[in-house]
């Protein structure tokens, strides 16, 4: 039963940041490599509003993940829109120079000490036990709930929302999107918003949980897989590749070997591109557009 | 033709021996002998630290023209390099500490883990393109980084291995000006079977890949082949490097071969200019430097010292402005830079650029 409740949690973990990677892709075929570091920075923003708002906690929380919205959308207006149309090397190397950009620039903000925005906030982190004896901290529960409520939201909106429709308007053809009066760049700047949004809640809950340092980053990583494993493009499949891969991560740490955590993702990654490049749920024409 | 005229020179090919020169112009000939000059008196003009900068920058460019081969010409996206790199040193490590290997034995074995390695890489790309690939030679790089922290830490060399100066001939490579030398002769090595690999058959092959794979099978190119000797060929180079690498730093650790590593080789030939070996040499140059400078800059600025602390924090972040500035503003990188400089004295006092030539 602990076991099923560790899995859980890690595969909201993953999914919530997955959907990062999902939605950027889907929308303007760019892989940021930057996800880890922009959810490092979401948390840092918490670090930094915690202290500013020392009177209302939730509020500190709510304008960290506010703050997280704009800088995703102020990295497409100021950086990535000047690689739209370039090679897709470029645009992805961009990312990986941004990545490290940020890190360097956390690092000599908020030095390379531990961070325990929890206590910050004065916030305590009960345990729940739950029926059959398994326990959960009360922030891996919200974590698991926020995936819920952020996939659930995304859905609806993507499906509904008139932007949302707009953004998957410009995911399947740009060039007939931008003709029929659809502006490209708000759309894109908007999935870099939302992708940091997500990113950064998932890294505050996280370091609610658990403390922040830059190790964050290496979390934004092994989500990758999870995005990959479940077709890049695709919502639902990001959500089953976090199952998967957080699912297979548990299960070796608790039957093989704890050394190998960092790896399994990369493993199942790799099994994945040799059965079927695109995922479970991708499309499979992505191949060849890439 | 299989490769340009010098430009804006006057120079012509009159028969088919002058097609297979290396060096074509006077002015080519008295420069490079120049610079061959410069190189073999420098070890002797300046302090040990520069020399050892100078022996970093031809480790760096090893390395950089063996990517260069594979992304800038064969169009290939690779994000493993790292792990190539760990891989040549690991096996040089593994052979010296555990079956005392000699230098002759391990260098080999090297070239050939990483040739194996490269077939693995390669077999992707058989399949997958682009993003994909990157993402697919990545993950190989974390399994190739887990495989060797798994064998330092099961046979508890948990700080790193540690390999004596290899001995060639009876004597012990170990004073830093001999490895300026033994490098520099490694760098020219490279550097010449790059540029015969380019303006020969499979460099040609693998520019005609790099433009449209389509055109390419068209053409009667076996892009299976041809992709996998580019990745084998890069591979064997950089782990070589990789082994040059243990023995010249003494030591082997896995926590040097991190994601970072990567990154900066993808930088090199980024800021130096993909497609042109000239950028990778000066990719190397630039990178390699580019800590030093960075902290020669902050000693010298006044208020800066309170970063002391930080420096690798300021490195990160200003490599990272850097990267991007070339990735927006100068996508030729180095390369672009000094072709405008070149033409604009070449041609001065006129403006105009030479028919085909690249502005």
């Amino acid at each position: 039963m602990q076991l099923a409740v560790n899995i859980l949690v890690l595969a909201a973990i993953y999914a919530l940041i997955a959907c990062g990677y999902v939605l950027i892709y889907r929308v303007s075929r760019v892989l940021n490599l930057a996800h880890g570091e922009l959810m490092m920075l979401g948390a840092y923003m918490l670090v930094a509003t915690a202290s500013a708002f020392s009177m209302s906690p939730v509020m500190a929380v709510v304008i960290a993940a506010l703050m997280s919205l704009a800088v995703g959308g102020m990295v497409y207006l100021f950086l990535m829109r000047r690689m739209t149309g370039e090679m897709v090397l470029a645009a992805v190397l961009t990312t990986v120079a941004l990545g490290i950009l940020i890190r360097g620039a956390v690092i000599l903000i908020w030095s390379a000490q531990q961070y325990h925005p929890r206590a910050m906030l004065g916030w305590g982190n009960p345990v729940i036990t739950l029926p059959g004896d398994a326990r959960i901290s009360l922030y891996a529960a919200l974590l698991i709930m926020a995936t819920v409520v952020v996939y659930g939201g995304l859905f609806l909106f993507l499906r509904f929302g008139r932007w949302g429709m707009r953004m998957r308007a410009a995911g399947q053809d740009p060039l007939l999107a931008a003709q029929r009066g659809i502006n490209l760049h708000a759309v894109f700047a908007l999935a870099w918003g939302l992708s940091t949004f997500t990113g950064a809640l998932a890294g505050i809950l996280i370091a609610l949980d658990s403390g922040l340092d830059s190790t964050m980053v290496m979390i934004g990583l092994k989500a990758f897989p999870a995005a990959l494993v479940g077709g890049l493009d695709s919502l639902a499949g990001a959500l089953l590749g976090a199952l998967i891969i957080a699912a297979a991560e548990v299960g070796v740490i608790r039957f093989i070997d704890p050394l190998l955590a960092d790896v399994v993702p990369f493993i199942v990654l790799i099994a994945m591109l040799v059965i079927r490049p695109w995922g479970l749920f991708g499309t499979r024409e992505e191949l060849d557009r890439v | 033709m299989s490769k340009p005229l010098p430009s804006a020179s006057g120079h012509f090919r009159r028969s088919y021996a002058d097609e297979f020169r290396l060096i074509e112009t006077r002015l080519a000939k008295t420069s490079a002998a120049a610079f061959a000059l410069v190189l073999l008196v420098f070890p002797f003009a300046v302090s040990p630290f520069y020399v050892d900068l100078a022996t970093q920058v031809f480790l760096a460019a090893i390395g950089a023209l063996a990517l260069m081969l594979l992304t800038g010409i064969a169009g290939q996206i690779s994000l493993g390099h790292a792990g190539l790199l760990a891989a040549g040193a690991f096996t040089t490590g593994i052979l010296y500490k555990e079956f005392g290997a000699p230098f002759w034995v391990t260098l080999p074995s090297a070239a050939l883990a990483g040739a194996l390695l490269g077939v693995v890489f390669g077999l992707p790309s058989l399949r997958l393109r682009g993003l994909y690939l990157a993402v697919s030679t990545l993950a190989l790089h974390f399994l190739v980084v887990y495989l060797g922290g798994e064998y330092e830490t099961r046979r508890g060399f948990s700080t790193g291995i540690l390999v004596d100066p290899p001995v060639v001939f009876g004597y012990e490579i170990y004073a830093p000006r001999v490895w300026y030398f033994v490098l520099l002769a490694a760098a020219a090595l490279t550097l010449l079977i790059c540029i015969n690999l380019m303006r020969s058959r499979s460099g040609r092959a693998w520019r005609a890949i790099h433009s449209n794979e389509t055109v390419a099978e068209a053409l009667g190119i076996g892009i299976a082949r041809y992709k996998l000797l580019a990745f084998v060929i890069t591979s064997a180079i950089t782990a070589m490097a990789g082994a040059l690498f243990a023995y010249y730093r003494g030591f082997v650790s896995i926590e040097a071969f991190s994601l970072y590593l990567t990154i900066q080789y993808v930088a090199m030939i980024i800021i130096g200019g993909m497609g042109s070996l000239l950028g990778a040499l000066l990719g190397a140059l630039f990178v390699t430097l580019f800590p030093y400078v960075i902290e020669g800059a902050m000693a010298a600025l006044p208020g800066a010292d309170r970063l002391a602390g930080s420096v690798f924090a300021v490195n990160y972040a200003a490599f990272g402005i850097v990267m991007i500035l070339f990735l927006v503003f100068e996508p030729q990188g180095l390369v672009g830079i000094w072709r405008r400089v070149r033409n604009y004295f070449l041609l001065w006092p006129f403006r105009q650029t030479a028919l085909g030539e690249r502005p």
